[in-house]
């Protein structure tokens, strides 16, 4: 490969600079699927001049699952599990969603504990999914202690879940119609001693980033997108918030889905849409989920009922089915040929974590969807990747891929 | 010595040496793609810590890692990659398939997922789970060091030294 | 502006260009347009004094076999928006036959450039004037679509070597000044 000769006192940081020395100095990189800062299964072609992008091309569907066919063919209930492997980093999140998406269609109304339990399953998934997006950002970028007090919290609250749902990472709780058990009694005080012990931690990991220098070089204009690209690309959640896009599902709706009109918290919004603004977003965020944990653990019910009224979407309890014959029927029914929504169709929408994960259900009636639309946030996130990293360096690729917090499982259903 | 004369596997205080030490230094490849990844991490970080196990060193690529931790679930365009990594692998290599979706599949029967990798590559440990808890994973990777101290050739060397011998 | 007051709207201003509207089980409006002028729907949509619909949540695409309206079209392409001011939704739909055309969406949203791949890819409607149309989620060699309704839902297609992807796709111009 020929190369002009540097010319002396040549500032070799200069970019108008690197387009004549590195003339013919292009190369074109796979950064494949398997790799460590792809974080899953991503793949991105990039052509390089010298260290600097040129091009990128990015690419997706190496966890296709084929989840959408696979809804087309298994009852309501049936789909609840797979719905958990889409952000499995905040399984809690997407089962809420889902039954409530399925509920919306039935048109049925959910009483007001389970509002309040499914509430905190969303507050308490957010804080997990931003705790593993901002280790594992950091991680990439050399800071390896974020990531392991980010673990050792998700273990913390990973006991909290278990003691909700039974299960660490794929939790399965909410139903259509209601929730899978009532929690149990010491649910709401472990929450309380778990925010309180959390709440310091969050400041001691604070500050190990935020004001960190090293941090602060490597994040500041790196991947910034301004506000009217983010609109184009359909960002949403903390990117957007990041980019001054003033959008919360939380806030918006223009009637409540959950409990959030009763608690009071505030959205964190960025000014220049870069990876230190996602972070920062991403941190002020995992406070106020926090307030608002708080907040609910006061609030919610402790008893009550946690099922609608109609008796069709719900699994007979266990002595009855064992006792009376129509139960036991209802118990089989339910199982093998799933209970039956009427025609029709809904979109329904709330703020994951990591934006508006959103559900698209069409029902021709029968007990199996006719086409289950998941609207995941990974997608338009991903796409914007190629715009953002224009021009940037290698190591600016690997922070930007970082903070979008692409999860795979979401992504590629 | 088989009957035939055919050497099939002798063990001598160095080959326990040698063993002991590989069991006790697997260098780990972990190829997560879906949320058993987020478990493996689990386990790789400070509550269920693998390095204790000597699994310390992760390294990401295939040419200075023996043990392929494969986590999550493979589809059909990420099976040939996966083989791609298995086959820059060198030996002695193990693979560990964590979770349902990786030995069979798990609950993804559709037009785009492999069930199992044992399909196309071979495997020296299962661990089933949906994610496999992290006790169950540290169980694996007890059960995967006592195979190879106890100097087992694995089933591809049998094979391929069956194959020498022809 | 609330929902009934935006469907007047839309009702008297593109008055014969959307075929009907019709509401589902949230009360979500549904627009149905035709291929020729859903671009100029949701432009209008996108633009129009007090709908503002600056946002598109998703493009995707349904099989409607076996329905009645099977013979004008079996697929049909919806688009979900979402308007950041006035915090309402809505939905304009496009029934196209199978082997017919859709304009793209990319001049309205850039977001819309995966998600129509992704439609092509599961479903194989063609998107006329799309700059990159290509299979996104499955092997670029994949025969078929699978989200129709006719594909079984477990006939794998396993290759033996890793995806290509052409080459000439990175070619273009180079960065100039940002």
């Amino acid at each position: 490969m020929e190369r002009t000769e540097v010319r002396e006192n040549q500032s070799l940081t200069n970019q108008e600079d690197s387009d004549e020395i590195y003339e013919d100095a292009r190369i074109y990189m796979n950064i494949g699927p398997s790799h460590p800062a792809t974080h899953g299964t991503l793949r991105v072609m990039v052509r390089l001049n010298g260290e600097t992008i040129e091009k990128s091309i990015s690419e997706m569907g190496y966890l296709h699952r084929g989840k959408e066919k696979i809804a087309e063919n298994t009852t309501y209930h049936k789909f609840i599990p797979h719905t958990d492997r889409m952000n499995y980093c905040s399984a809690l999140n997407n089962n809420v969603v889902y039954t409530m998406a399925v509920e919306k269609v039935m048109g049925l109304e959910v009483p007001e504990r389970t509002k309040y339990v499914r509430t905190i399953c969303c507050e308490l998934a957010r804080i997990i999914d931003h705790l593993i997006c901002i280790g594992i950002n950091a991680v990439d970028l050399g800071a390896f202690s974020f990531f392991l007090y980010g673990f050792h919290q998700r273990e913390e609250a990973y006991t909290i879940i278990e003691k909700l749902c039974g299960a660490r990472l794929t939790t399965s709780y909410s139903r259509v119609g209601g929730l899978g058990w009532a929690p149990p009694d010491d649910f709401l005080p472990a929450l309380k001693a778990w925010i309180e012990k959390f709440e310091p931690v969050i400041d001691e990991m604070d500050r190990l980033l935020t004001t960190n220098k090293i941090w602060m070089d490597r994040t500041i204009g790196v991947g910034a997108f301004t506000k009217e690209q983010a609109m184009a690309f359909s960002f949403t959640g903390p990117c957007a918030r990041a980019s001054n896009i003033n959008i919360d599902l939380r806030r918006d709706q223009p009637e409540p889905l959950l409990k959030y009109d009763e608690v009071e918290f505030d959205v964190p919004l960025g000014k220049n849409g870069d990876v230190y603004d996602r972070y920062l977003v991403r941190m002020e965020e995992i406070r106020q989920s926090v307030k608002i944990l708080k907040q609910l653990a006061q609030k919610c019910p402790t008893e009550g009922p946690i099922w609608v009224e109609d008796k069709h979407v719900r699994i007979p309890e266990k002595d009855r089915t064992f006792n009376s014959m129509e139960a036991l029927i209802h118990h089989f029914k339910f199982f093998m040929e799933g209970f039956n929504v009427p025609a029709g169709e809904a979109y329904t929408a709330l703020e994951g974590p990591n934006g508006e994960f959103g559900f698209y259900v069409i029902s021709r009636g029968g007990a199996k969807p006719w086409r289950m639309r998941v609207r995941a946030p990974s997608f338009y996130l991903y796409q914007s990747l190629d715009p953002m990293i224009k021009g940037q360096k290698i190591a600016d690729l690997v922070a930007s891929l970082g903070s979008i917090n692409i999860i795979a499982g979401e992504l590629d259903r | 010595m088989a009957k035939d004369g055919s050497p099939e596997f002798m063990t001598t205080r160095l080959d326990t040496i040698v063993n002991w030490a590989r069991k006790n230094s697997l260098w780990p490849l972990p190829f997560g793609t879906s949320c058993c990844g987020i478990e493996m991490m689990a386990v790789l970080s400070a509550d269920y810590d693998m390095a204790r196990f000597g699994a310390e060193v992760v390294r990401f690529s295939p040419r200075q890692s023996d043990l392929l931790i494969c986590a999550g679930t493979i589809t059909l365009k990420m099976a040939p990659v996966l083989k791609n990594i298995y086959d820059q692998m060198s030996d002695p290599k193990w693979v560990m398939a964590f979770g349902v979706c990786t030995s069979s599949g798990g609950i993804y029967n559709s037009y785009s997922v492999l069930q199992g990798i044992d399909t196309i590559i071979p495997v020296d440990v299962y661990i089933p789970g949906c994610p496999p808890s992290p006790e169950g994973v540290l169980h694996g990777l007890i059960k995967l060091q006592k195979r190879i101290q106890s100097g087992e050739y694995s089933h591809r060397e049998r094979a391929r030294h069956q194959v020498k011998q022809q | 502006m609330n929902i009934q007051n935006q469907v007047e709207v839309i009702q008297s201003k593109l008055g014969s260009r959307v075929s009907k509207i019709e509401f589902d089980r949230v009360g979500c409006p549904i627009v149905w347009a035709s291929p020729s002028n859903a671009i100029e729907v949701l432009r209008f949509l996108r633009d129009g004094e007090g709908l503002e619909y600056q946002f598109m949540a998703d493009l995707t695409a349904y099989d409607d076999q076996d329905s009645d309206e099977e013979s004008q079209g079996r697929f049909v392409v919806v688009y979900n928006l979402y308007s950041p001011e006035n915090k309402t939704r809505i939905r304009v739909k496009v029934r196209v036959a199978e082997d017919a055309e859709v304009p793209t969406a990319c001049s309205v949203w850039e977001a819309a450039n995966w998600a129509e791949r992704e439609v092509y890819d599961l479903f194989g409607i063609k998107f006329s004037g799309h700059p990159d149309l290509r299979r996104i989620l499955l092997d670029i060699r994949w025969q078929g679509h699978p989200l129709r309704k006719d594909y079984p839902l477990r006939r794998y297609q396993l290759f033996n070597d890793p995806e290509q992807i052409p080459k000439q796709l990175l070619e273009g111009e180079p960065h100039g000044k940002n």
